[in-house]
């Protein structure tokens, strides 16, 4: 049977683990489990489910959240011909969506992979420890969706005029209403012949993720990882668990930094540390060596030292699968395209179109709790949310869309700790630990800018989150002054050292063409990105 | 007395055998501060909000009023974090994940063994009260195995747990005087356990209870004095409430002979049936000893620092703006988030455990008992309108299948 946790909803409370212990296992809050159980497992992942206090599980048969009837009951286009471009995490849902609210026309799903879709989280987790086979995490069927699903076919193009998607084997495929949900891929190793070596690997597919397992199983001497965000973090922490020899190398200060700061980031250092993990901050890999035989030898690092390492993870981030979208008119780059807050994309005039949506990880939106600055969010929780919003109003009449204005929410879990994190940390000039202790790695800091509070951070703390999440909702004055729980030391605001924040618009510029207001025209220059 | 509020009417014990008007009643105002200064939240938005507030004690010494007389060495349930983080995480390793994972799985055969003698006990009969025969048996003994209480002792402590459980709950005007009670019976029930742990220092057996007493980790091991807490506290949350379950369950299901009948067809039904019962009709119905730790602000009332702070769990669990036909027992209800176990970071411990027997137990009445029919409705019920049950489930029956 087929197992998914809303991880994004789960708070840690265990009954999973208590009454399915085959399939569900926790460390402190750090859930891991079987996507793909087998059947003698049935009765125990049922009773597992059904305990859930915030029914985070989902099964074979449970379709999307549930919605107050009323919500439901605004009229429909209930048929026509929609088109989803991407079949991953985002797409599938909003298929599913789709069929949930009584859309009975065409529907078709592209997808450049070539087959069903699956859970990315656990590729960084139990599959390098060999816990979750990788053709486990399968995602269930959010329920059997009626769908014409074309694997393995790249979308090469999108005909806004004309409304067809273009396809790599040459079909073309009209659409009434299109969404556009085609993700990330692994940044890879920019030098060529070095990341063809053997041994060394990125980590974005089920494909990768069963490469990486078969290289990690045979035992390497050492393992390099490069780039200590959440996915080489974690990677390194499967390798340890595997109890193999790891050096990180990190270009900023410490790990997690971009994303949670230089405070938080040291305590991540501490947590690599003391599991084992040489880590190396400050410092880049200037070049991959390797042996005569095409495989890999060891690395350069900026400092001048090398490490000897016969398996290399290329961590550094992905890049957003809009190529594809160049000629379309969209302002789509390497930022992500651009949409409204309904998830209606916006061309490069700034004109939001009526019939093309955007959803997942490549999706731009507006979110005003940050100054309504236009942000991606490469979160399993936003992919799901901003479907279900994208699928919605691709159904539904201007009078009853709804806007995509969750708090982003994210997690990780590595060296058995479970990280989790409301709001948008970088967007930060304080941090303070308000609850627990940052030596026992169970603590809640919040992140507060120009006097309110905009983030919150848990280690192994995720039930307090909700809390958090109400006071960036609302803005509430930063530091929290409050008296509460499990303070251990007055509250001293300290400089969060987030990372200078980068425009995006470095890689493209936009330039204003035409003379009367028939012609004038916005258009993007864009400039090959390395 | 019209001018008693909702609140008031759902303590007096007239109110015991059916309160869900009077929490319909109470939802009207989410946020009710009652004459003597306590605030009852009964929507279910307020109370998950509540329950996950760092700024809401569990700590009774965090209140205003001090004419109290001192309690007794407050267990988990009444600390906060840190201290009920530590000594929670200390009582977990021997009980579940991630120390002891398939510890209650593993209780699934002897629990159905211990609920196929009770049940072929009442079989020679026509007639039995499901209380006293099954519902209060099966958790005890389940609780006393696990803690490593002699089998010869149980009915000691039922009296002992009884006594503690009534002197619980909201109200100041007799505050001091149930304080009083609570204490002296809590006294001989900690000197009794500190006995049996003493014994169970020295020759340590596989139970709960020698693992308290014996294990000491990086962060330390639990007092002498913390293990009776501790005890105290699994000994009553561990078998009051379940007694509750079960019989709240098959009252129910007498109730609704149609899903009677439904669940004796299909066996998996139970499970999400037990969860549908915790939202029905919760054995906990009210968390009364929570309090403000500074004002807090929620669905337009402040609750004052200081303040008492009530959760009418069963009310939020019948709240129409969360479920949908909140009042109609369905027990293939999907998505049942529901606050029969609380939530937050004092969330029932022994909640797998009382799932585990509720299913087993009332899955083998369903099957095995033949015409079953009530002979009284309302039965009788216990006083306390925090754990609320009945005190006697009397039902008549044609005979009993065999195992």
């Amino acid at each position: 049977m087929k197992v998914v946790v809303d991880l994004t909803r789960c708070q840690g409370y265990g009954q999973c683990a208590f009454l399915a212990p085959d399939v569900f296992t926790m460390k402190e809050e750090a859930l891991q489990y079987d996507l793909d159980p087998g059947d003698e497992q049935r009765e125990h992942v049922l009773r597992a489910a059904a305990a859930c206090p915030v029914q985070a599980i989902h099964l074979d048969w449970t379709a999307t959240r549930h919605l107050v009837e009323q919500r439901m009951a605004a009229p429909r286009m209930t048929d026509g011909r929609i088109v989803i471009v991407g079949a991953s995490l985002a797409g599938a849902r909003a298929a599913g969506v789709l069929r949930r609210d009584g859309f009975a026309g065409s529907l078709t799903v592209i997808g450049d992979e070539p087959d069903e879709p699956y859970d990315r989280p656990p590729l960084s987790k139990q599959v390098l420890t060999g816990q979750v086979p990788p053709d486990h995490t399968r995602l269930p069927r959010l329920r059997e969706v009626e769908a014409e699903w074309l694997w393995g076919t790249p979308a090469t193009a999108l005909d806004v005029a004309g409304k067809q998607v273009r396809l790599a084997d040459g079909r073309e495929i009209g659409f009434d209403r299109v969404l556009l949900a085609t993700g990330t891929r692994a940044r890879p190793w920019p030098n060529e012949a070095e990341a063809a070596l053997e041994g060394v690997h990125t980590l974005r597919t089920v494909a990768d993720a069963a490469r990486l397992r078969q290289a990690l199983a045979a035992r390497p001497r050492r393992v390099l990882i490069l780039g200590a965000g959440f996915t080489g973090s974690e990677i390194a922490s499967a390798c340890r668990e595997l109890d193999l020899p790891v050096t990180v190398v990190e270009r900023g200060s410490a790990p997690l930094v971009s994303a949670l700061g230089g405070v938080i980031g040291d305590v991540a250092a501490q947590l690599h540390r003391e599991h084992g993990v040489d880590l190396r901050c400050d410092t880049t890999v200037t070049a991959l060596e390797g042996d005569g035989d095409g495989r890999l030898r060891g690395a350069r690092l900026s400092d001048g030292s090398t490490v000897e390492a016969d398996v290399a993870v290329v961590a550094l981030g992905s890049i957003r699968n809009v190529e594809w979208l160049h000629d379309s008119g969209l302002a789509a780059g390497v930022w992500g395209v651009a949409c409204d807050a309904g998830c209606r994309a916006v061309d490069t005039n700034g004109l939001v179109t009526d019939d093309i949506f955007v959803a997942g990880d490549i999706a731009r939106f507006p979110h005003p709790l940050y100054q309504y600055q236009f942000m991606t969010l490469e979160h399993w929780g936003n992919a799901v949310a901003q479907a279900e919003i994208a699928a919605h109003n691709m159904v539904s009449d201007q009078a009853h869309r709804w806007p995509h204005l969750s708090v982003p929410v994210f997690w990780s879990s590595q060296f058995g700790v479970n990280i989790k994190s409301v709001g948008v940390p970088t967007f930060a000039d304080e941090i303070v630990i308000t609850q627990g202790s940052t030596a026992e790695r169970r603590f809640v800091a919040v992140y507060g800018y120009q006097g309110r509070v905009t983030a919150a951070v848990a280690f192994d703390q995720g039930l307090w989150l909700e809390f958090y999440q109400g006071l960036i909702e609302r803005a509430a004055p930063f530091p929290p002054e409050f008296r509460h729980v499990d303070r251990r030391e007055p509250a001293r605001p300290v400089p969060a050292r987030v990372p200078e924040r980068l425009v995006a618009t470095a890689e493209a510029t936009v330039v204003v063409t035409g003379h009367d207001p028939a012609e004038r025209r916005a258009s993007l220059l864009h400039t090959p990105h390395s | 007395m019209t001018s008693h509020s909702a609140f008031e009417r759902i303590l007096e014990p007239s109110g015991r055998a059916d309160p869900y008007p009077l929490f319909a009643e109470l939802r009207k105002t989410p946020v009710a501060r009652q004459e003597d200064g306590t605030y009852v939240v009964s929507t279910y938005r307020e109370i998950v909000e509540l329950l996950h507030d760092p700024r809401v004690s569990s700590d009774r010494r965090n209140r205003l009023s001090t004419d109290e007389a001192p309690d007794m060495t407050p267990s988990f349930i009444g600390l906060d974090p840190p201290e009920h983080d530590r000594l929670r995480r200390l009582a977990m390793r021997h009980f579940g994940p991630p120390h002891s994972p398939g510890m209650v799985d593993g209780l699934r055969p002897a629990c159905l063994h211990l609920t196929t003698e009770l049940i072929d006990g009442i079989a020679g009969k026509r007639q039995a009260d499901l209380v006293d025969e099954v519902a209060y048996p099966l958790p005890v003994a389940m609780i006393c195995r696990l803690l490593g209480v002699p089998e010869e002792d149980e009915p000691q402590f039922h009296a002992w747990a009884d006594q503690i459980i009534e002197t619980l709950g909201p109200g100041e005007e007799d505050r001091a005087e149930r304080e009083r009670e609570r204490q002296a019976v809590g006294l001989k029930l900690e000197g009794y356990l500190a006995g049996l742990a003493e014994d169970r220092r020295r020759q340590p057996g596989e139970d709960m209870l020698s693992g308290f007493m014996t294990y000491r980790g990086p962060e330390g091991g639990m007092t002498p004095q913390e293990v009776v807490s501790t005890a105290v506290l699994l000994l009553i949350a561990g078998h009051e409430t379940t007694i509750n379950l079960i019989a709240n369950g098959m009252l129910t299901l007498l109730r609704h002979p149609d899903q009677l009948e439904r669940l004796r067809a299909e066996s998996g039904l139970i499970v999400p049936a037990v969860e549908e019962l915790l939202r029905y009709e919760p054995p906990v119905q009210l968390v009364s000893s929570r309090v403000a730790l500074d004002d807090i602000s929620i669905a337009g009332t402040t609750i004052p620092a200081g303040s008492p702070i009530v959760l009418a769990l069963a009310a939020g669990s019948r709240d129409p703006a969360h479920v949908p036909d909140p009042d109609r027992f369905d027990p293939c209800r999907a998505r049942n988030e529901h606050l029969g176990f609380g939530g937050g970071v004092h969330y029932c411990f022994g909640a797998p455990l009382a799932r585990i027997e509720a299913q087993i137990v009332l899955a083998e009445l369903v099957r095995r008992l033949r015409g079953p029919r009530l002979v009284a409705d309302p039965p009788p019920y216990r006083p306390s309108p925090v754990l609320r049950g009945p005190r006697h489930l009397l039902i008549e029956y044609d005979g009993v299948d065999p195992a």
